[in-house]
């Protein structure tokens, strides 16, 4: 029995090895015939016309502006309802916000990508008129902000965990000094949960640079050097899936380059992982 | 030794200068934090509105002008809107998820079990956490990526397996494999693992010792301990991870994608052409239209039907016929759901082309006509409600758990 339940543990190693194989051995072939130079530091991304150019950096930019987009709305407000939730919301209302909250997450990327293109970026296109910017219907604004939303709990549910983590008598140490309640959130308990918290952005930002549908949907399909969140552009996960849609025939470099697309992405993902547990080791204070 | 102005220290901690303007922003503060919570409960509320809106549910518009009609459930997608429905969409998501939970659960509940009752430590088992631990955070299209990789392209293909297996092997296998129902829930089965190890492994932490000690005193085995008394009290903690994994697999698109999950799909994958109740032969793209309109397929007919051709002319045809028919035929089928569920056979299924719903929603978003777009916010709230239903029991459990269970 004992056995049985190694293998299924062990499975977990393939899985990570079968991705990291995969990803790799395809990539490979891709490299043998794009240089690693060109992938890196050209600034086009055509795969599909006849005169091929693969320069990652148009999805790469596409995926930051999106991520970036994200960062901005999710983390101010992910924080806020943290330190609502731990240092000034009764027991009740936390537990009742809390698991409502985490529902934004749980809602299909799909269903998000349809709210992006038919209801956010309509109101935004309104919104922005009279200042003078025509946004396009499909732009990276409305699928980041969109995709801020849906990292809200991610970021907002484990901050908290850290935040309420922070030993009881640091802040009672903190009241006694005459602080306030928001003066200890900010000047203590933020400062002691500064890992989880670290930990709980990357977290989220690592969830917005992998995430597929809403940007395939609403951020637009065109691979371009993406400088202002207006524009529309492609990130690495929509190249992928808008190139999985079609039909590709096995071998071609066209189907291998989606794969040093994915291989972009998982050393992306990787190193913001391995940030986020470098940080968190390195700031983590031992109560 | 200077004496203290005891008046003057009583004075400043009573009424320290600038208190009012600091109570003022600690007060304050409330207003943002409950502010954000709402522009976060708000977003929820907007999207629901927003869909039934679209999809013209009451109250947004008259009672009964809904999209979302039993004809929505049980029609096939449809280049015409207005006879479009959803039926390969959920028929395939719901055999995709039994298919998905069949592998992960238990699979994820040994896993589980192992890492917290068994595993010793030593250097595989950190590789084994740390694999579990980055898996939850890999994005999602890499899970289909890699079942592109492997399970499509290398064992969907039977000239690509090692030549010392039997053809009839590589042949059934590959059957299995490739772009179809089974690879779709192996993939997602993968996806959704870490959830149900981790909430495994917190349910099996959460007994106490005792209930341990108590049965291996009475010389029970550890596997006895651990199947039947830790796993009963850890089951209602293990249900929770698995309800959420499932909900999880249920909206998952991105990964199907890769592994080629069809965007039109007008046959059910519980029939094979040929001796099927509804079925298309040959391979439809996203308007509705045969990808290679000069081929024909050959055809035995098993039940009286109407066949319609690509050109939308209709046929009768009658059990025992043999046709050539050009692709993009739709062989509708007389015969009733007993039937259908008389040709149910795991065999056939498994190994069969597939839509979900998510995808079905997704190829009616891509499009520019707003007919369909009230059919994506159909497909949507269907989603949503299962997805928000599934979540919402989970939760309610864990409530329920908090509550009832104290050691």
């Amino acid at each position: 029995m004992e056995g049985l339940l190694f293998v299924a543990a062990a499975l977990a190693i393939a899985i990570v090895l079968g991705i990291v194989y995969v990803v790799l051995s395809e990539s490979t072939k891709f490299f043998s015939h794009v240089s690693v130079v060109e992938f890196l530091t050209s600034t086009t991304w055509t795969p599909l016309f006849d005169n091929p150019q693969y320069g990652i950096a148009p999805l790469l930019s596409g995926t930051f502006m999106a991520t970036l987009v994200a960062l901005a709305v999710a983390v101010p407000l992910g924080l806020l309802v943290a330190i609502y939730l731990s240092e000034f919301a009764g027991s009740r209302t936390r537990e009742t916000i809390k698991p409502t909250l985490e529902l934004l997450a749980a809602v299909p990327t799909v269903v998000y990508g349809y709210f992006a293109l038919l209801f956010v970026t309509p109101l935004l296109q309104q919104w922005l008129r009279p200042f003078g910017i025509e946004l396009p219907s499909f732009n990276l604004l409305g699928a980041g902000l969109v995709m801020g939303l849906m990292i809200i709990p991610y970021i907002a549910s484990l901050s908290e965990d850290a935040m309420r983590a922070v030993p009881r008598s640091m802040r009672e140490g903190s009241f006694a000094m005459g602080a306030t309640r928001l003066e200890t959130a900010f000047r203590v308990v933020v400062p002691a949960a500064v890992s989880g918290v670290v930990g709980a952005v990357i977290l989220g930002m690592s969830r917005a640079i992998g995430e597929t549908m809403i940007v395939v949907v609403a951020g637009g399909q065109m691979p371009q050097m993406v400088t202002s969140p207006t524009q529309q552009g492609a990130t690495v996960t929509a190249f992928m899936a808008q190139v999985a849609l079609g039909d590709l025939p096995y071998g071609t470099l066209e189907y291998n380059s989606i794969f040093a697309a994915g291989l972009a992405l998982l050393v992306l993902t990787l190193m913001f992982n391995f940030i986020a547990f470098w940080l968190q080791r390195r700031f983590r204070e031992a109560y | 030794m200077t004496a203290i102005d005891v008046d003057r220290v009583r004075d400043i901690t009573a009424h320290p200068p600038g208190l009012g303007a600091r109570r003022f922003k600690d007060r304050s503060f409330i207003i943002w934090g409950i502010l954000a919570t709402i522009i976060g409960l708000g977003t929820l509320i907007a999207l629901v509105a927003e869909l039934m809106h679209d999809a013209h549910v009451w109250p947004f518009a008259a009672w009964g002008e809904s999209v979302i009609s039993p004809r929505f459930f049980f029609s096939f997608p449809s280049s015409e809107a207005s006879e479009a429905g959803i039926l390969s969409a959920w028929v395939g998501s719901i055999l995709v998820i039994v298919t998905t939970a069949l592998i992960a659960i238990p699979i994820g509940m040994l896993a589980g079990v192992y890492l917290e009752e068994y595993a010793p430590k030593n250097a595989v088992t950190s590789a084994i956490e740390i694999a579990v631990n980055n898996l939850a955070g890999v994005p999602s299209i890499l899970f289909g990526l890699m079942a592109l990789g492997i399970f499509v392209q290398v064992l969907g293909n039977p000239a690509r397996y090692p030549d010392f297996l039997p053809e009839g092997f590589r042949n059934g296998a590959a059957d299995l494999f490739g772009q179809s129902i089974f690879t779709a829930g192996i993939t997602l089965s993968l996806l959704i693992l870490p959830v149900i190890i981790v909430a495994t492994r917190e349910a099996v932490r959460g007994v106490p010792q005792e209930i341990r000690h108590a049965a291996l005193a009475v010389g029970a085995t550890k596997w006895q301990t651990t199947q039947h008394h830790v796993m009963p009290y850890a089951l209602p903690g293990v249900v929770t991870g698995v309800i959420i994994g499932i909900s999880r697999a249920l909206g998952e698109t991105a990964p199907l994608i890769m592994i080629g999950g069809l965007t039109f799909v007008a046959f059910l994958p519980v029939t094979r052409p040929g001796d099927a109740t509804f079925e298309t032969i040959g391979v439809l793209d996203e308007y509705g239209a045969p990808v290679t309109p000069d081929a024909t397929e050959r055809v035995t007919i098993t039940h009286d039907g109407v066949v319609v051709l690509p050109d939308f002319t209709e046929q009768q045809v009658h059990a025992g016929e043999v046709l050539d028919l050009p692709h993009g035929s739709t062989v509708q089928s007389t015969a009733t759901w007993g039937d259908a569920l008389a040709s149910w056979a795991p065999t056939h299924w498994l190994g069969q082309e597939f839509t979900v719903m998510p995808i079905q929603m997704f190829n009616w978003t891509s499009r520019p006509q707003a007919e369909f777009l009230e059919l994506a916010a159909a497909a949507g709230l269907v989603l949503l409600a299962i997805t928000l239903l599934l979540n919402g029991t989970a939760i309610w459990l864990r409530y329920r758990l908090r509550k009832s269970i104290k050691w």
